[in-house]
């Protein structure tokens, strides 16, 4: 005779391997996978850059690398904020000393190796910030060329590396069309902005849009008709970089100029 | 400090990110698998195309040909940030990338050049085998030498005329697989250039082919160089050893020889120089002809930045003079000899120029990048990736072609083919 203590364990094993494969066929659902794959996923994480908003404070790049541990003082960042000076005749300046990770102390610009430039106010004929980050591309040339594999899309759009697998040969970097890629400085692989992607799978926002103090900077779900973000990109005149690469990039820039590189 | 800061002096305005990331072992690479691919080829031109003068050339240059297929490999590892993880490629291979490939063209490529040799000793080894067993009293090298041959053998001990025909067969097979193969592992080199789309100076369908002709251009210059040198060495030997034996070829004889391969062997080169330098001369003229957004910055690059490096040291030095040398009736072994070292400084030049000055811009094009080759060794990664890293692998060949001939002789050895 079972005694009920034993039909109980019997019972529970019998529900539990009844379940496990169930489970597994949800899991594995290869119609979901396909759904995933063709892009009717639930979520596609895009990134709204406007422009007008933007002074150069780099409070963003700070933020960045002190919530991704990208040692402060190297000269590589994962997200950097560019200025562009346009003079009279007709010139474009541009600069991002540090990546302006403290932000722009200094009217000269940044000339790199030929020194820092003056420039009178009376000679600007317009000026402006651009933030940049990795695009997310929707055909990323860096995934493309990872020999391993390392460098891969999540089903949400955004493309992360895996640093226990990657070999540091640098074909994605040079794959970059947005040079948002580098060696991290202290683990020796491929670096580059994930679109924080341990804050936004926890539904938080990314360090830099939470840093952001004038809004410049915004994060959002492309598959969501109600986001802002996408209603935004939907609704007014947004622009990409480098369209002409092909890569399809998925952060939008409101107030795009075109001496923008 | 950031990798490629070392050696990376940006001017204007360059992305915060961007350095040279591909420094000189990226320059090695191509150049040393160029040599491989060209060194092969050389020797396929007698085996396959039966091109009898170059007899002598060719089982020095298949050798010299499997003395450079590991090198071909260093530079990559040397420049790996994760040179232990290197293996991945072949565990995880992602076969949209031009890279993933690598190893197993380069596996498919150092078989055929492995049979190929061995097909070509096996006469050889067999005949050592039993010379070394007949030998009654043996000392240490000779038993080690045995033991060598012995297991090169593989116990394929049939020397009748039907068993040496098919070895012959079978070399002639192989190197003409090899040819397509050799150019595969080269024109593959390039394809890893050619189909970076962010890079305006790299990306061109014509980068392999371009990597092709080069190849087959250094790959000859090489052996031809080697070439000349052991025969010199082997002269200096000889006239030393003719005071005891006079009945030694005399060293005339041997330089007849000499200049009749010498002279053959430059025919070739000047063939695929030619190729190579149309190639080379259509891309910039088509790219200064169709102007597109990247010209501007590669106009500056190519005719200024780097004019020294392009024109004088590349097309000038590195082309122009050796053609001339070669194409001047009355070719001498030492005049051949300078043109063949130049060819090599136009190749090295032109890899250079392409992987180097292709990181000489920024993609934002409105800045440069200016690559200071690190020359002490103050850190690994200046070794690494600087001038010792580079002779390293330069030198490597030359001893591992010195330990393959204590076992198969290059000169001296009577065969069928
Ligand atoms: S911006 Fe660069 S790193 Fe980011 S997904 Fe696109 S190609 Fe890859
Ligand atoms: S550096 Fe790493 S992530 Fe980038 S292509 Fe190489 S292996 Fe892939």
């Amino acid at each position: 005779m079972m005694n009920r203590r034993e039909f109980c364990k019997k019972a529970m094993i019998v529900v539990g391997g009844i379940a496990l494969p169930l489970a597994a066929l949800e899991v594995f659902n290869p119609k979901r996978l396909q759904a995933e794959k063709e892009g009717r996923g639930k979520v596609r994480w895009a990134f709204l850059v406007d422009t007008q908003k933007c002074v150069g404070c780099g409070f963003c790049v700070k933020a960045c690398k002190i919530e991704n541990e990208i040692p402060y003082d190297a000269n590589v960042t994962r997200t950097w904020v560019e200025r562009y000076v346009i003079t009279r005749d007709g010139t474009t300046h541009i600069d991002s000393p540090k990546g302006a990770r403290d932000g722009f102390t200094t009217m000269k610009i940044d000339q790199n190796k030929e020194g820092m430039l003056d420039i009178s106010s009376a000679d600007i004929e317009k000026a402006f910030f651009v933030p940049k980050l990795c695009n997310q591309c929707d055909n990323p040339p860096c995934v493309q060329v990872c020999p391993v594999g390392a460098t891969y899309q999540t089903a949400d759009g955004v493309v992360l590396v895996d640093r226990t697998w990657c070999i540091g040969c640098g074909y994605c970097i040079m794959g970059c069309p947005y040079s948002v890629r580098f060696f991290h400085p202290v683990y020796h692989v491929a670096e580059k902005c994930n679109f924080c992607y341990h804050r936004i799978s926890q539904g938080m926002k990314t360090a830099c849009v939470d840093a952001c103090p004038f809004g410049a900077r915004r994060i959002g779900n492309l598959r969501d008709p109600d986001d802002p973000v996408t209603k935004i990109i939907m609704t007014e005149r947004v622009n990409v970089l480098k369209e002409e690469y092909g890569t399809k990039p998925q952060v939008f820039y409101l107030g795009f100029s075109k001496e923008v590189k | 400090m950031v990798h490629g800061e070392a050696w990376t002096i940006k001017e204007f305005f360059v992305y915060p990110d961007e350095y040279i990331y591909w420094s000189i072992q990226i320059v090695m690479y191509p150049f040393m698998t160029g040599l491989v691919a060209g060194a092969f080829v050389l020797s396929s031109l007698y085996h396959v195309f039966g091109v009898k003068q170059l007899k002598e050339i060719a089982r020095f240059s298949l050798v010299f040909s499997l003395s450079l297929l590991p090198v071909a490999m260093m530079p990559l590892l040397l420049h790996l940030q994760q040179p232990f993880r290197g293996i991945n490629v072949l565990m995880t291979p992602h076969f949209t990338s031009a890279i993933a490939a690598f190893g197993i063209v380069f596996t498919t490529y150092g078989m055929i050049v492995a049979s190929e040799i061995w097909f070509v000793y096996r006469g050889f080894i067999v005949e050592s085998v039993l010379a070394l067993r007949g030998k009654k009293e043996r000392n240490a090298v000779d038993t080690l030498r045995l033991v060598i041959y012995t297991v090169l053998a593989m116990g394929a001990m049939d020397l009748s005329a039907e068993a040496l025909h098919k070895d012959e067969r079978a070399v002639g097979l192989l190197a003409a697989i090899g040819i397509p193969v050799a150019c595969f592992l080269h024109g593959y080199a390039g394809f890893i250039f050619g189909s970076v789309k962010a890079n305006a100076l790299w990306m061109t369908p014509l980068m392999p082919v371009i990597f092709i002709c080069s190849a087959v251009v250094s790959g000859i210059a090489l052996c031809m160089i080697t070439y000349i040198v052991t025969m010199e060495i082997r002269k200096l030997l000889l006239t030393w050893k003719r005071k005891d034996n006079p009945w030694f070829p005399s060293t005339d004889e041997l330089k007849g020889a000499e200049v009749q391969v010498v002279t053959m062997t430059a025919k070739y080169l000047v063939m695929f120089l030619v190729l190579a330098i149309t190639l080379e001369l259509l891309d910039l003229i088509f790219r200064g002809y169709t102007a597109v957004r990247s010209w501007d910055i590669l106009r500056s690059v190519i005719y200024e930045k780097d004019f020294t490096k392009i024109f004088i040291l590349q097309y000038g030095l590195g082309n122009l003079i050796p053609f001339i040398i070669f194409l001047m009736p009355r070719l001498t072994v030492r005049k051949a000899a300078l043109g063949s070292l130049l060819v090599l400084l136009g190749v090295f030049m032109m890899r250079w120029n392409v992987v180097i000055g292709g990181q000489a811009f920024s993609a934002s094009f409105a800045g440069f990048m200016e690559y200071r080759l690190p020359i002490w060794p103050d850190s690994l990664e200046n070794f690494k990736e600087g001038l010792f890293g580079a002779l390293t692998v330069i030198a490597t060949p030359f001893v591992l072609f010195f330990l393959v001939t204590r076992v198969l002789p290059v000169f001296g050895v009577k065969d069928s083919h």
